[in-house]
């Protein structure tokens, strides 16, 4: 069998392979080409060495949409794994146990289908939606429900809550799929650590903070990663609940939406592309830093 | 736009397939970047040119045509246009595709060299035409406007059009777009409200906010727009007034980023006065509203008057109620010194159609839109889809709807005070957006009309300084 085996494996991987190599190291690669070039999107185009990152340098946009990416980037993550630990551990330990075994709260089976439903939607579809709840006037869904004797809130075309209405939408459709990771990640916990803790008199916090936090590590850091990603991406939400592309006043511009508006509105591909050399080191960094800082944290 | 929505889900995989990496939007950007220059236009199909032939079309060449379906339908194009142009070219046969996101289908064929004769360019997903006309993908439309006109005896296709259309499409000297359709700009409003109110027109801006403070007397939002995604009518509002304060010139120095354009006291004026308006007579919260759910506030008599294109009434067809007529009027004067009258009128062409250089049968193409350009498929159009159309005079006579009249009537006031307006939004995008911002600080949030010209002019002297977008200049 010795002999088949390499045909065997290869055949298996030059399909994705290839796929991977045209649709994504060739677009990457092709990105980096044309962030020095002054390309349109449009018919040819002139090399200009360092000037689209020199002109980015300048752009007091990009600095306003990195910000933005930079708070979602804190913030996002942190609420996020926090609300969906909180939700996996009462969905998982945080009941009443029976003969022994720890177990979720009441009705714990439904929560967990319910809390994966956001997951389900398209984020787009989830976008329009939130549209209509975060609506400015009486017809929002939130607007409607306050006293008629209040004037509307503006939410998203409020400067100063625009960009926390959008992540609240992001950290909203996250939390499912986290739960379920977590709730996996602490089914692979022996219930007897649980029942040995439970003997010694351990409450339900010291469980938690004990107990299920140290041996879930491995996980909270992919998710820490994912979130991360996911922090610098933010466009569809952006392109669709934001007032005036990403207002007002900018309030809610990010970098992955400057990229659009450069690239296909304003005809600047190539200073698109620089944006995006941009966006592609901070994730790269981004991702490498967290791996390495939290793996420390976990050898201490 | 759904190619670029990445859902979080598709991130996360390709998250993890890239090793953790995710630049989103930038690989669906480069994946457009074809090789240049690939058109190969000695494959183009041509014929002998003669009288009844001025184009020079292979009569047998087929002809391969993109339509927009947005507001106008496709039925002008399928119904009226095709069974002309075949009636005259029984050979050729037209391969019509009708799409929503013209920039999506149709970019990566240009960059590919494999472009459809006639594009329609418009919609949300419109292409950048400057761009186009740059990139040398835009055939040159000259010997189209010299060429007879299909159905006006003795004229040729420009002079059959109103004033100001060709140079619409024109780009450093040759024109290389038909703007088919007309659209008058003015202040909408519901003339059965204002009867049964017995509001008046105004023309002069005391009577325009005297009338402002009565209709908000009566529970009325005097004035709307919406500002989350159509802030551009204000923009339009606004420049009319300060084109009718200081004469077109004021919009042309604009359009050709003359320092100073911005500063310019005709636009102070008018920003004053509008931004004063946006101070009493807007509701505030019109800000966070998209353009639908402003008009459909307009035709449930909430709101009195909407600044808006001649279109608005063909667009609200579904939910205009039985009271609710439209009607359109001039902006008022803002000032008693105003270099042109009440009853100027800021009217455009519009809604671009081009032949593609880089096609099959370019000259087919243009042979399509010789026929657009007749005065049947004109009228037709105009009766298909409630828009006047560049064909000067094509609906005279013909009564299509009570707002359209109404826009005629308008257009028929002002006589020779119809200026076409400006450049600058489809030339420079980035000028456009900051136009739509500025804008927006003004009317909602306190009408501060130095810090609109000042931003405006700041934004405006930055595309001059940037070396990376292609200028344009009109006089």
């Amino acid at each position: 069998m010795r002999h088949g085996k390499y045909p065997f494996i290869i055949g298996f991987l030059v399909v994705p392979l290839a796929l991977y190599l045209v649709f994504v190291v060739g677009a990457y690669l092709q990105m980096f080409q044309l962030s020095f070039t002054d390309w349109s999107g449009f018919g040819s185009f002139n090399y200009v060495g360092f000037d689209n990152f020199a002109k980015l340098w300048d752009d007091p946009v990009f600095w306003i949409a990195l910000r933005h990416n930079v708070y979602i980037l804190i913030a996002m993550p942190i609420v996020t794994i926090a609300i969906a630990l909180f939700f996996a551990f009462l969905l998982n330990v945080g009941g009443k146990s029976k003969g022994g075994t720890t177990q979720g709260v009441w009705g714990s089976k439904v929560y967990r289908v319910v809390f994966f439903f956001p997951q389900l939607l398209a984020l787009a579809i989830v976008a329009v939606i939130f549209g209509r709840v975060f609506g400015s006037d009486r017809s929002g869904m939130l607007n409607g429900l306050f006293p008629d004797s209040w004037s509307p809130w503006l939410f998203l075309a409020d400067e100063r809550w625009a960009l926390i209405c959008i992540a609240i939408v992001l950290i909203w459709q996250q939390i499912g799929f986290y739960v379920v990771l977590f709730s996996a990640g602490m089914g692979s916990i022996g219930q007897d650590i649980y029942e040995a803790a439970a003997l010694d008199g351990a409450t339900k916090v010291t469980l938690f903070f004990r107990i299920t936090l140290p041996l879930l590590w491995d996980t909270l850091q992919v998710a820490w990663v994912y979130l991360g990603i996911a922090a610098f991406d933010l466009f569809a939400l952006v392109n669709i609940m934001s007032v005036n592309k990403g207002g007002p006043n900018n309030a809610t511009q990010v970098l992955s939406y400057q990229i659009y508006l450069n690239a296909f509105q304003n005809s600047q591909a190539g200073y698109a592309s620089a944006i995006g050399v941009v966006l592609f080191f901070l994730t790269l960094t981004f991702a490498a830093l967290t791996l390495r800082v939290t793996r420390r944290d976990a050898v201490a | 736009m759904s190619e670029i929505t990445t859902s979080r889900r598709t991130l996360l995989r390709r998250a993890a397939a890239v090793g953790l990496v995710a630049a989103p939007g930038v690989s669906f950007l480069s994946a457009c970047a074809g090789s240049d220059d690939s058109g190969d236009t000695s494959k183009q199909a041509t014929g002998t040119k003669s009288a009844d032939n001025p184009l020079g079309i292979d009569p047998k060449a087929g002809v391969e045509i993109v339509i927009f379906d947005g507001g106008l339908g496709t039925k002008y194009a399928t119904d009226v246009d095709t069974p002309l142009f075949n009636k005259k070219w029984p050979d050729a046969k037209i391969t019509y595709s009708a799409t929503q996101q013209v920039a999506t289908t149709i970019k990566p064929r240009l960059n590919a060299g494999s472009a459809p004769d006639m594009i329609n360019n418009s919609g949300s997903d419109i292409m950048d035409f400057g761009a186009i006309v740059k990139a040398g993908q835009a055939a040159d439309l000259s010997d189209l406007f010299a060429a007879p006109s299909l159905d006006i005896a003795g004229k040729t296709v420009a002079e059959t059009l109103v004033p100001g259309a060709v140079q619409q499409g024109t780009y450093d000297g040759k024109p290389f777009a038909v703007n088919y359709s007309f659209t008058v700009f003015g202040l909408w409003y519901n003339k059965k409200l204002f009867d049964k109110n017995s509001w008046t027109v105004p023309t002069t801006w005391t009577d325009f906010t005297a009338l402002l403070d009565k209709i908000k007397a009566a529970g009325v939002t005097p004035f709307g727009y919406a500002g989350a995604n159509a802030s551009y009518y204000m923009v339009r509002a606004l420049l009319t007034s300060a084109a009718k304060i200081g004469t077109e010139q004021v919009l042309k120095d604009i359009d050709n980023l003359k320092p100073g354009a911005w500063t310019n006291d005709a636009i102070m004026q008018a920003a004053k006065a509008w931004g004063e308006v946006g101070n009493k007579y807007i509701d505030k919260s019109f800000l966070g509203l998209k353009h639908t759910e402003v008009q459909l506030q307009q035709d449930q008599d909430k709101v009195a008057f909407y600044p808006c294109g001649s279109w608005l009434e063909n667009e609200q067809a579904a939910s205009t109620p039985a009271g609710f007529e439209y009607a359109m009027m001039a902006f008022p004067s803002v000032t008693a010194a105003d270099k042109l009258p009440a009853t100027a009128i800021n009217a455009a062409a519009g809604e671009i159609y081009f032949a593609a250089a880089k096609s099959k049968n370019p000259q087919g193409g243009k042979e399509y839109l010789r026929t657009m350009l007749s005065k049947e498929a004109a009228l037709e159009f105009t009766k298909l889809t409630k828009s006047l159309t560049v064909v000067a005079g094509a609906a005279d006579g013909v009564t299509i709807s009570p707002g359209l009249t109404s826009a005629n009537d308008a257009l028929s006031k002002a006589g020779q005070d119809v200026f076409m307006g400006y450049l600058f939004d489809t030339w420079y995008k980035k000028l456009d957006d900051a136009s739509r911002e500025a804008v927006n600080q003004l009317m909602f949030k306190g009408g501060d009309a130095k810090k609109f010209c000042d931003t405006m002019e700041a934004a405006s002297q930055a595309v001059a300084k940037d070396s990376s977008i292609t200028k344009f200049t009109r006089s």
